[in-house]
């Protein structure tokens, strides 16, 4: 883990965010701000708004209130163009969402030729090297109906680090895995994370959030209820209603609650 | 691909075996029986029409070959001309009703009008009968007698066929369009595209590969649809069946002209069949493209 400095500098401040789909307020209210190298875990039941608020950061939804800054930028400001901002944001989504009509290799090199306009030659040399960190080298060839949902999660994940984004949003990435091929993909995540990655990582892998995460943050409501370490939050949370999650959760068998031993 | 030739299921032979597997008896056995309930029921219809009372006036006028011979180099030279015309509609359509079905789709109010127009445009020349659009055109536009307007009957004719084939073409493309999960869009936005560029790179080629079966049947309507034109006087295959009718009060060149067509459309339509069963079988099977 990457300790966090005091003067470490700001990557992401969210102030007051706002977002309803019609008279349905998802979010009400949403205050947080990430500093560089941070990987914040967000935790809390569906229809918290957890996915809501990543799809926000990355503009993929228009907001009612609040603003969004990226760099001290404010992004959610008129006028912003949203092409320059999302290449800096890169996202992972729980379905996977690759390009069912190319091959891996040019699923990950399709944003930096068109976007970035590097030659294809530099996109494909830098693909084949991302892929070959995550193991995926050999299936570069192949197109992603082809791949379990382990690998097509990873090359999800390359795609989005293709484009060498300052802040990875990750959006439930390992629930439309089977089991077996959950293990795979938070190593990747892992990795991200002991690089320096900047990250805000919505799951319901709690034993994972509480391994990588450097702060923990409960949703419910459309806000954030309690934040803190992931040590406080799964240990001795405050709010009643993040004990009554916690543990239903437990309940599951989805969170050890003797952990660590001591 | 294993299994008898079968193009188009004509014979219901691989309907029912899973692919890939080859039952050596059965298959010989199922063909014998094809063979048989065929020869049986194409005989009993033969022996109806054969038997009916009208059957020696139906020989003379419309199977002499007498006629036939006379009028079949005229309309092989004539069926040229649908082929032509097809050609040149056919290059045409496919990009117009391409950009036709992306207009339609734009999102946000600011490009209400273009969808408008759009819509205007697909029910108008849906909903007439495309013989009207070629008369109108046809004898309409050269009467206008403007200068720099065609007066050319060839010319009118794609031009009618272009208008009212590429109304049905854009809907088989905005079907096809609509067919592409919004999350591909979301996933290439995410990645810093361009709308431009998403419906491009990853929206589009998607959405024409699903349809080109579709397309393809669209076509096999167009190749036919050519001998409308003749209602306007362009020399085409059909046109000199009528002539040739007219000069001999025999109907046997239309018999002629119905092989040609057959001739341009069947293989068409093999073909059509052979990419559906093809796609669905990837959708299936997960083959590797």
């Amino acid at each position: 883990m990457t300790p966090r400095g005091s003067n470490s500098t700001e990557v992401v401040r969210v102030e007051g965010l706002h977002k309803s789909f019609g008279k349905l307020e998802v979010l009400t209210g949403i205050d947080l701000a990430v500093a560089e190298h941070e990987v914040i875990c967000l935790i809390g039941a569906s229809g918290s708004g957890k996915s809501t608020l990543l799809r926000c950061i990355n503009l993929l939804e228009p907001i009612q209130a609040g603003r969004i800054l990226l760099d001290g930028e404010e992004i959610t400001a008129r006028g912003v163009d949203v092409n320059r901002v999302r290449r800096r944001i890169g996202i992972v989504f729980q379905a996977f969402n690759l390009f069912t009509h190319l091959s891996v290799l040019d699923n990950v090199t399709l944003a930096p030729r068109r976007v970035l306009k590097e030659p294809s030659r530099q996109a494909v040399a830098k693909a084949t090297e991302l892929l070959e960190r995550f193991g995926l080298a050999d299936k570069r060839h192949e197109f992603p109906d082809r791949l379990s949902g382990g690998q097509q999660q990873r090359v999800a994940i390359v795609r989005a680090l293709a484009m060498r984004p300052d802040l990875m949003l990750l959006d439930e990435i390992t629930s439309a895995l089977d089991p077996e091929l959950v293990a795979e993909v938070l190593n990747v995540v892992r990795e991200l994370a002991a690089g320096g990655m900047t990250m805000i990582i919505a799951t319901h892998e709690m034993g994972f959030a509480r391994d990588i995460a450097h702060r923990v943050c409960f949703l419910d409501g459309g806000r954030i209820l309690e934040e803190g370490s992931p040590d406080r939050i799964f240990r001795e949370p405050t709010e009643p209603r993040t004990r009554q999650f916690l543990d239903r959760v437990i309940a599951a068998g989805r969170l050890d609650p003797t952990w660590p031993p001591c | 691909m294993t299994g008898p030739a079968d193009p188009g299921g004509v014979t219901g032979l691989r309907r029912f075996r899973p692919a890939g597997v080859r039952d050596r008896n059965g298959g010989h056995r199922s063909t014998l029986i094809a063979l048989g309930s065929t020869v049986v029921v194409f005989g009993l219809l033969l022996a109806v029409v054969l038997n009916s009372p009208g059957w020696p006036l139906i020989q003379k006028s419309f199977l002499n070959a007498t006629y036939l011979a006379d009028s079949w180099p005229r309309q092989l030279e004539a069926i040229g001309t649908n082929v032509q015309l097809f050609l040149m509609a056919e290059v045409i359509i496919l990009p117009a009703a391409l950009l036709i079905a992306v207009l339609r789709s734009l999102p946000g109010p600011a490009f209400f009008p273009v969808r408008l127009l759009a819509v205007l445009y697909t029910d108008f020349f849906r909903g007439v009968p495309g013989v009207l659009v070629i008369f109108v055109l046809g004898f309409g536009m050269p009467l206008l007698g403007l200068p720099g307007v065609p007066i050319d009957a060839f010319f009118w004719g794609v031009v009618s066929l272009v208008l009212i084939y590429s109304a049905y073409v854009s809907e088989v493309y905005r079907a096809g369009i609509e067919s592409v999960h919004p999350s591909q869009e979301a996933a290439a936005r995410s990645l810093g595209l361009s709308r431009a560029q998403a419906l491009r790179h990853v929206v589009l080629p998607q959405a024409v590969r699903r349809v080109i079966p579709p397309l393809l049947n669209d076509f096999i309507g167009l190749q036919k649809d050519t001998a409308l034109v003749s209602f306007i006087g362009v020399a085409e295959v059909f046109r000199q069946a009528q002539i040739d009718e007219f000069a001999s009060f025999n109907f046997t060149p239309y018999l002629a002209t119905a092989a040609l067509f057959l001739l341009l459309t069947v293989p068409l339509a093999r073909l059509t069949d052979w990419l559906t069963a093809r796609s669905r079988q990837r959708q299936l099977g997960g083959f590797a493209r």
